[in-house]
């Protein structure tokens, strides 16, 4: 049997084209495929459900698309020890455990969770859950070369050998194929709530620290920011139908805001169009980010903000964005953008430790065959 | 003249007095950690007071070829720090500054020798505290936690060190001082951050940590249930656990532990339990109020003999007093102890311990178990007298069929206490050589002369020497299709 087959012209990842495509049906198969690329030095991206295959750079050079279309299903899902061992291609948002839950937003309609560990996406209760990284307790990769790795295991307290999931978080397909993650779960809580409340910016910051003064343990503080206009503040709260009307009434009153079981359409939605960059500051700065004429939205709560860049003005706008969050103490990246803004932007801005990031790469990838260019620094 | 005393002149006289400790008297206070049954006296030991001495003191390490180990306060269970004879060991305990408090940002930065227990103690009065807590909170240091990834009784709620670590300043082992993470979440590129949290000093060393602050709970109950047998007091874990609760900790004593903590510290326990359990909850108040009330009756229906609930916070530090202190309180009941630290998928749980008494019995060997039930990190205490021939043997026998029983029911050899020397044998029996090969890559990147830590976590180190092929510009030849 082939192991890939030739591309068609909808094989492309960031505009550049592939000339074949696998979709490996488990780990064994995954390894056999990319022993073959390594032997005919091809170069490979890893897509999931293509949700975020604009992220990043395009590749430098592709020859080969491993697809996880096949690679999906619950491996093990043990409900009395809260973990779950889940193969990569699977949609995140079909994941059904019962009264237990993986506590990760599907952030972007069709995401696998492969895709959502490799570009360590997060939604609104972040803050409540912690993100990918928090939450993955073990991983199985298959590294470039067709070697199989498994690092972590299905217990969630394990210090044995080094914590090759968290390096794997985030790494945008650079270092490996990510086909099994092992997750720790949470149980569904029984009630929730939302308190809301509108505006003007300058409030913001106060109203953000109103809610860090009260007991309430949110699961998620979000804020929408219109590029003109008042900002809308929501906070989740999550737990036993008793304790989420006590701590929804707490809200309402800090906040003068108003009590609901509704989320907000924009809710853990990206607000960009066209380009879009993620922001970051220490959570007393995030008032900072704010009033700088672009729609942002995201998770106050925790400092991570989502921008919507208007193409046209787009390097003026990522540089201010940019320098914004930097003055901050956090970090500006365009997560995507239409080619010609590619070209004219920086897409990841300044990155510490680059150089050990760079022998990371040249460790696990020596030649550079995987996701070439994709990541920071030309990695 | 050895190579040693030509560093030892080189440190001397680029970080000035005091700094630089060479006589074999005082070189051997520092002959182990935690784990005093491996003792190595180092060959120097330097004391750095900032993170640019420290970078100094590894740079000249690297120009000398000579390795180096790196020690917090010694509190670590597993050889992590123990010294390497013809190496420095590099000791931060001058290095205790808490640089600021931040709980606007809800972050704390601090030197790496500052006290685990001392960041909680700077947090509280601005509503705050830091939530790992290792059982020797009081004494270990925060780059000690760093390096081992340290968890403690509260993890099962609020999760381990690298969940609350974000940032942190390290001295890399070819001697550059880089930033990994920082004060906001998400910083781009590779989580070497994530990767260096326990890594055991093999990655370099923390001159300064950003942490995480959490808010003092609302509401903190506890409830201690004596129950007849382990099996009962198992079960009430997995009914509460199924129940959806996520207590903030649920800790575990068997008779031989409780007769253990009462000769030491009279903790008053309930007579004749076969075993003890320790549930705290905490949160808002209303939410508390609701699952203790489940908890308790959970208790109750899995053959609870005793219900006792902490009226008041001194209470609840007698509660925890007897768990706290029963690996010193096992001094009382044997001459000598190994404590062991692996873990078993929690539902295992009364099966392990069936066969963790079986190996006891058939051994003769003693085992007392005192350990974090909610996320099934157990600390068998295998109990035994040095001065009878044979005992330590049988003992150390006992010990490793533990860590055969957790790797067998899918568990792992270190929940807390990390490899290190101790455990790097076992390392082989969890993992592949093809996953310890993977890890190895880290380990190249970040050392590839080898010479942080050299000797820990992996049986066999691996050469680093192979020159990863750069940027080919050359276009693929064809592939074939078949």
């Amino acid at each position: 049997m082939a192991l890939w087959t030739a591309a068609t012209e909808a094989d492309t990842v960031g505009g550049v084209p592939a000339r074949f495509v696998a979709a490996p049906a488990d780990t064994a198969q995954a390894a056999e495929v990319l022993r073959a690329a390594a032997a005919d030095d091809l170069a490979v991206v890893v897509r999931g459900g293509g949700s975020k295959l604009d992220w990043g750079m395009p590749p430098r050079r592709l020859d080969l698309i491993v697809d996880t279309r096949n690679l999906t299903g619950v491996v093990e899902h043990a409900a009395g020890d809260l973990i779950v061992v889940v193969r990569a291609g699977t949609p995140l948002a079909g994941l059904d455990l019962g009264d237990q839950q993986l506590a990760l937003d599907p952030v972007r309609a069709g995401a696998t969770v492969g895709g959502t560990v490799a570009a360590n996406t997060s939604g609104p209760r972040r803050l409540g859950y912690g993100t990918v990284r928090d939450l993955l307790i073990g991983i199985t990769v298959v590294r470039p070369g067709g070697m199989v790795a498994r690092a972590g295991g299905k217990v969630v307290k394990n210090v044995a050998g080094y914590d090759l999931g968290k390096l794997f978080t985030g790494s945008y397909g650079t270092l490996g194929l990510i086909t099994e993650c092992a997750f720790r779960l949470h149980p569904r809580p029984a009630a929730h709530a939302l308190v809301v409340r509108t505006a003007p910016a300058g409030q913001i910051g106060a109203l953000l620290a109103a809610v860090r003064a009260e007991q309430v343990v949110p699961a998620a503080v979000e804020i929408d920011a219109p590029a003109e206009g008042p900002v809308t503040l929501a906070v989740l709260v999550e737990g036993t139908a008793a304790g989420v009307r006590d701590r929804a009434a707490t809200l309402e009153k800090a906040l003068g805001g108003q009590a609901t079981d509704e989320f907000p359409p924009w809710w853990g939605a990206y607000p960009w169009t066209g380009a879009g960059m993620k922001l970051t500051a220490p959570l007393s700065r995030v008032p900072d980010l704010l009033s700088h004429g672009v729609a942002l939205r995201g998770s106050a709560g925790t400092g991570v903000l989502y921008a919507d860049v208007p193409v046209d003005a787009a390097p003026a706008v990522v540089e201010r964005l940019r320098a914004a969050a930097i003055r901050a103490g956090g970090h500006g990246v365009v997560l995507t953008a239409p080619p010609r803004v590619r070209e004219q932007v920086d897409m990841w801005g300044p990155v510490p430790g680059l150089e050990l990031m760079r022998r990371v790469k040249d460790q696990f990838d020596p030649g550079h065959l995987f996701a070439p260019g994709r990541f920071v620094g030309g990695i | 003249m050895t190579v040693l005393d030509r560093l030892a002149d080189v440190l001397r006289s680029g970080l000035g007095p005091g700094r630089v400790i060479s006589d074999r008297q005082e070189l051997r206070t520092y002959e182990c950690d935690g784990l005093a049954h491996y003792k190595v006296t180092p060959g120097l030991v330097v004391l750095p007071r900032d993170a640019a001495e420290c970078a100094r003191t590894v740079r000249a390490c690297v120009e000398a070829n000579v390795p180096f180990v790196a020690r917090g306060s010694g509190t670590g269970l597993s050889g992590g720090a123990l010294p390497h004879a013809d190496g420095v060991l590099i000791v931060t305990s001058k290095m205790r500054a808490i640089v600021e408090v931040a709980p606007d940002d809800e972050r704390a930065v601090v030197e790496p020798g500052v006290i685990n227990l001392h960041v909680t103690h700077a947090a509280t009065p601005a509503g705050y505290y830091y939530a790992p807590d290792p059982s020797s909170q009081q004494i270990c240091s925060i780059g000690g936690n760093v390096a081992e990834n340290s968890g403690g009784a509260h993890c099962l709620k609020y999760g381990f060190t690298a969940n609350h670590v974000i940032g942190a300043q390290v001295v890399t082992p070819a001697g550059d001082l880089v930033e990994l993470g920082g004060r906001a979440p998400d910083s781009p590129g590779y989580d070497l951050l994530g990767a260096f949290v326990g890594s055991e000093g093999t990655l370099g060393i923390a001159t300064r940590v950003t942490v995480r602050l959490t808010r003092l709970p609302e509401s903190v109950r506890t409830l201690l249930a004596a129950f007849e047998t382990t099996d009962q007091a198992g079960a009430a874990t997995s009914a509460i656990i199924a129940a959806g609760v996520v207590p903030a900790a649920v800790e575990m004593m068997d008779a031989l532990a409780i007769e253990a903590a009462e000769a030491a510290v009279a903790c008053g326990y309930p007579a004749g339990a076969g075993a003890v359990l320790i549930v705290e909850l905490d949160g808002p108040l209303a939410e508390v109020e609701a699952q203790f009330a489940q908890v308790t009756a959970l208790c109750e229906g899995n053959g609870a003999f005793e219900l006792r609930i902490a009226a008041d916070p001194a209470e609840r530090a007698l509660f925890w007093k007897g768990r706290k202190s029963a690996f010193a309180a096992v001094g009382r009941i044997s001459p000598d102890y190994i404590v062991q630290d692996g873990v078993i998928p929690r539902t295992a749980l009364p099966e392990v311990l069936h066969r963790i008494g079986e190996v006891s019995r058939a051994h003769g060997v003693r085992v007392a178990n005192v350990f974090h039930a909610g996320d099934g990190n157990l600390h068998p205490l295998v109990l035994f007298d040095d001065a009878v021939p044979g005992q330590a043997e049988r003992a150390e026998e006992v010990s490793g069929a533990i860590i055969d029983l957790c790797i067998e029911y899918g568990g792992s050899i270190t929940g807390e206490h990390g490899v290190g020397m101790d455990k790097a044998k076992y390392m082989p029996r969890m993992f592949t050589d093809d996953d310890l090969e993977t890890m190895q890559l880290l380990r190249c990147a970040f050392d590839p002369a080898g010479l942080a830590n050299p000797g820990k976590i992996f049986p066999t180190p691996r050469l680093c020497g192979e020159v990863p092929r750069r940027h080919k510009a050359d276009e693929p030849r064809p592939a074939e299709l078949f």
